[in-house]
């Protein structure tokens, strides 16, 4: 995988990779130091032409986690607003060396132009370009089903019982704009493509033409779907109020209807089965698509959302910047560093399994091994690093590599990119 | 002292063997056998099908104002290239072609650089504005004699404006060439609407967009007793729309572009703006219903909708980048693609849909300057030779225009003009544009193996 641009281009091998490399990150960010010297001396580049504080900050986040050097430009306040094209501003980029590019765009397809003109050689993350797809958002989601549903006792969260599991028979029902969604399409993929079967639940207005070509369900009607499909998840869409007072009169005539129609209430809610949960992208409307009985009740897991999307995104920068099989030999250089005998026996995969193209889950398993890894003084890492890592709770460390053993790919089963 | 041409043993519209003398720009004999006078040029088209000079009646030549896309110069060498002898070049230039002026200018220039005539098509409204008729009687009557009106580019969305304007270019048989597209329906829009817009999220221009315009537009040239000219029409649903006018005894012609025989929607999802023009490539099933309507005669003619554009504005995320494709070098191939070597069209269909017709509508079809005429003694020698079994490898950076946007690139297409003869004057030879002024002696191989 070179670039992570749409959901759609995830086969469920790199799906499921990516979800457990999260597993691992997310278990990393429990430590009390939680930085990772994974991505030391690579620059990731925050690509912001439209607004996005959540995103971009998660992103960084992510990125300075991994101890990536972070540089945010955003389309304020630099040569994008005296006309700078994008072409012009990926040429400045790879200049400068990035070693990754995430982009937010509010063009539809822009990651995608980015990612294949030519102009770059740096791998690109879609944070969003315009109504088409954000992929992190739906992974983040993915994840926070998985850990909620896929688990031995649904409505439970479990990381580890879940790792290595799909969303099959998962029941997810995405309601509001679809037609302005990027997050809609890209969970429709995302979630169809890891087995789960979803429900897309919009006034007739809000759904593209076209929509039959989805692999997805579509409803008018939330309480129908509410009670005939019993979802096991609810995904509510920000709903932008100027969609109101858009050409033709507005999609919908008055947000009070909308609400009524399409808003999750503590009276919705008591439809749900028991065990599901309520999911927002964020920022939320109160009062418009979610109530605060809603938004706030114990089955809401928005908040956990935004935590996840940290450890989701810490795992497709590393999948994007050391998981590329092109950089075995600098992973196999950190693998051979390992000190104790015992422990880099019992973490090290079996040989077949770090190949060059081994499925992203067996490369996820050095993921464990480069955190553990004590940094290397010919690798230029300073002793402070080193010395950080060595604060971890040996205990601890050894439970996140044993976990991460957990996962062993189908010998069949290889990523598609 | 004009060069004379002895065309050997071409093949006249696909139908019969026959030898073509060029002489003092007309076809000055027709026959077998022809002996070539002393000072004759002798092209032999063994294996070629000459067709007659063909005619866009849709084409933007950039010039005045965008000459960093293409000059009138270079446009009309592209058409020569293409096999084309006449050309309608758009009215949306800057300044527009909207008074007797400019369109008299457009057409001057056209008769110096010598590669195609140049028939300036007039604005329908000032400035395209589509608020107030423009001087269309002044057009008309200028040098340039304007006889196709239209706004393209923008839609004379006004109905009460557009039945005025069906109605006033009566006075001097124009034609109202409308370029179909409902702009409330369409704000914003970048592709056709339909499942691959709605997987890529691209706002999408709905076939209703067009339809429901042509639909009026129809109606309305029926109430007024007017002549409409439907452009680069899209859709199946257009098509249907047309063909129930035909029935009704509606005076209405349509054309096609090539890309649209050809290209559809799916080439959007690499969001190369390459594939990005105005009406948007369809579905399948839409080409299906373009080349079959082209088939029956519900479609007229096949017009480029040539529009070249610089690099910048090709070269960036596809919301901002322009519409529009080049065409003129290679629509002759894409027809014979689609249409010819599918047994959907004959080569004399293809002088229709891509000469005679064209001319007819555009009222290029007599005087002096007439194009779009027989291959027959007497006629101005207007004509170009085509190589059916040749097959080359679209390279936009080899071609004339001044432009790269061709959604062709690196396709195989058949057929190659090896000939253009604009009243005489060879401005291609094998397969080269020849420069104005430039005697040719001596004997020329233009065949199939040259």
């Amino acid at each position: 995988m070179k670039h992570l641009l749409s959901t759609a281009d995830l086969s469920r091998a790199d799906a499921v990779g990516l979800l457990d490399a999260a597993a691992t990150m997310a278990a990393t960010q429990d430590r009390e130091i939680k930085k990772l010297p994974t991505l030391r001396g690579r620059t990731v580049v925050n690509l912001f032409f439209e607004d996005s504080t959540r995103t971009r900050i998660s992103f960084e986040a992510a990125a300075k986690r991994l101890s990536a050097d972070v540089i945010n430009f955003s389309a304020k306040g630099s040569s994008v607003s005296k006309g700078e094209s994008l072409k012009d501003t990926a040429l400045t980029l790879k200049a400068m060396g990035a070693d990754a590019v995430v982009i937010r765009h509010q063009a539809s397809g822009a990651a995608y132009t980015l990612a294949n003109a030519d102009w770059l050689d740096a791998p690109v993350v879609n944070a969003g370009d315009g109504t088409h797809q954000h992929p992190t958002q739906a992974l983040l989601d993915a994840y926070t089903l998985r850990r909620h549903l896929a688990g031995p006792t649904p409505g439970t969260a479990d990381t580890q019982a879940t790792i290595g599991r799909d969303l099959a028979g998962v029941k997810v029902a995405i309601v509001g704009d679809v037609l302005h969604s990027r997050v809609a399409r890209a969970n429709v993929w995302l979630l169809r493509t890891l087995g789960a079967q979803v429900t897309l639940v919009a006034p007739p207005t809000l759904v593209p033409v076209g929509v039959g070509t989805w692999p997805c369900d579509v409803s008018y009607h939330l309480d129908d779907t509410l009670r005939e499909v019993q979802p096991d998840a609810v995904m509510m869409l920000r709903v932008q109020r100027e969609r109101m007072s858009s050409a033709g009169g507005g999609f919908f005539p008055s947000p009070l209807e909308y609400s009524r129609l399409y808003g999750l209430d503590a009276r919705r809610l008591a439809l749900l089965p028991e065990h599901s949960i309520v999911m927002h992208p964020g920022p939320m409307n109160r009062g418009l698509e979610i109530s605060a009985d809603a938004a706030d009740c114990e089955r809401s897991v928005i908040v956990e959302q935004v935590a996840n999307g940290v450890a989701v995104r810490m795992a497709v920068l590393y999948t994007l910047l050391a998981g590329d099989p092109g950089l075995d030999t600098a992973a196999g250089g950190l693998l051979d560093q390992q000190p104790p005998a015992g422990r880099a026996a019992s973490a090290t995969p079996p040989a077949g399994r770090v190949a060059r193209d081994a499925p992203l889950a067996g490369r996820v398993a050095s993921v464990s091994e480069r955190i553990e890894t004590p940094a290397a003084p010919e690798q230029g890492l300073d002793t402070a690093a080193g010395g950080l890592l060595d604060q971890q709770p040996a205990g601890r460390a050894a439970s996140v590599s044993e976990r991460i053993e957990t996962p062993a790919p189908a010998p069949n089963e290889r990523p598609s990119a | 002292m004009t060069t004379s041409y002895l065309i050997t043993s071409a093949s006249l519209l696909g139908e019969r063997v026959a030898d073509l003398l060029l002489a003092d720009g007309v076809i000055a004999a027709v026959g077998t056998g022809l002996d070539a006078p002393a000072d004759a040029v002798v092209v032999d088209a063994a294996g070629l099908v000459a067709l007659p000079g063909l005619v866009d009646l849709h084409t933007h030549l950039r010039e005045p104002g965008r000459e960093d896309a293409e000059t009138i110069a270079s446009g009309t060498r592209a058409a020569a290239a293409g096999g084309f002898t006449a050309v309608h070049a758009m009215a949306n230039t800057s300044p527009t072609q909207d008074t007797a002026g400019v369109v008299e200018q457009v057409w001057r220039r056209g008769r110096e650089a010598g590669f195609a005539d140049v028939r300036p098509v007039g604005a329908v409204t000032l400035g395209l504005k589509g608020e107030q008729l423009a001087e269309l009687g002044a057009m008309a009557d200028s040098a340039a004699q304007v006889r196709v009106f239209s706004d393209d580019g923008l839609c004379v969305w006004d109905p009460v404006l557009m039945r005025r304007a069906l109605e006033y270019v009566k006075a001097f048989d124009g034609v109202v060439a409308q370029h179909a597209q409902e702009p409330r329906l369409t704000a914003g829009a970048q592709m056709h609407e339909g499942a691959v817009s709605s997987q890529i999220g691209l706002p999408g221009w709905p076939a209703v967009a067009e339809e429901s315009i042509i639909a009026r537009d129809v109606l309305l040239a029926e109430h007024v007793g007017s002549r409409l000219h439907v452009c680069h029409l899209s859709t199946a649903g257009s098509v249907e729309i047309v063909r129930w006018a035909k029935q009704r005894g509606i005076d209405v012609t349509a054309e096609v572009t090539p890309h649209h025989l050809l290209l559809t929607d799916e080439l959007a999802r690499g969001y190369d703006p390459v594939y990005k023009v105005n009406p948007p490539l369809r579905t399948q099933a839409d080409v299906d219903a373009v080349r079959d309507g082209l088939a029956d005669g519900t479609i007229d003619i096949v017009a480029t909708d040539h529009a070249p554009h610089p690099r910048e504005d090709k070269d960036g995320e596809w919301a901002s980048a322009a519409f529009g494709m080049t065409g003129l070098e290679t629509a002759l191939s894409v027809v014979q693609a689609t249409m010819v070597d599918t047994g959907r069209l004959t080569w004399a269909d293809v002088a229709r849909v891509l000469s005679f017709a064209p001319a007819r509508i555009g009222r290029a079809d007599t005087g002096p300057y007439a194009q779009g005429r027989p291959l027959e003694v007497g006629e101005p020698a207007n004509l170009t030779l085509v190589d059916p079994a040749a097959c080359r490898t679209v390279v936009p950076e080899a071609q004339q225009t001044a432009s790269v946007n061709s959604p062709l690139r690196g396709r195989e297409l058949p057929g190659q003009v090896r000939a253009t003869f604009l009243r005489g004057r060879a401005t291609v030879l094998d397969g080269a544009v020849v420069e104005p002024g430039l005697a040719t002696t001596g004997s020329m191989s233009a065949g199939a193996g040259a």
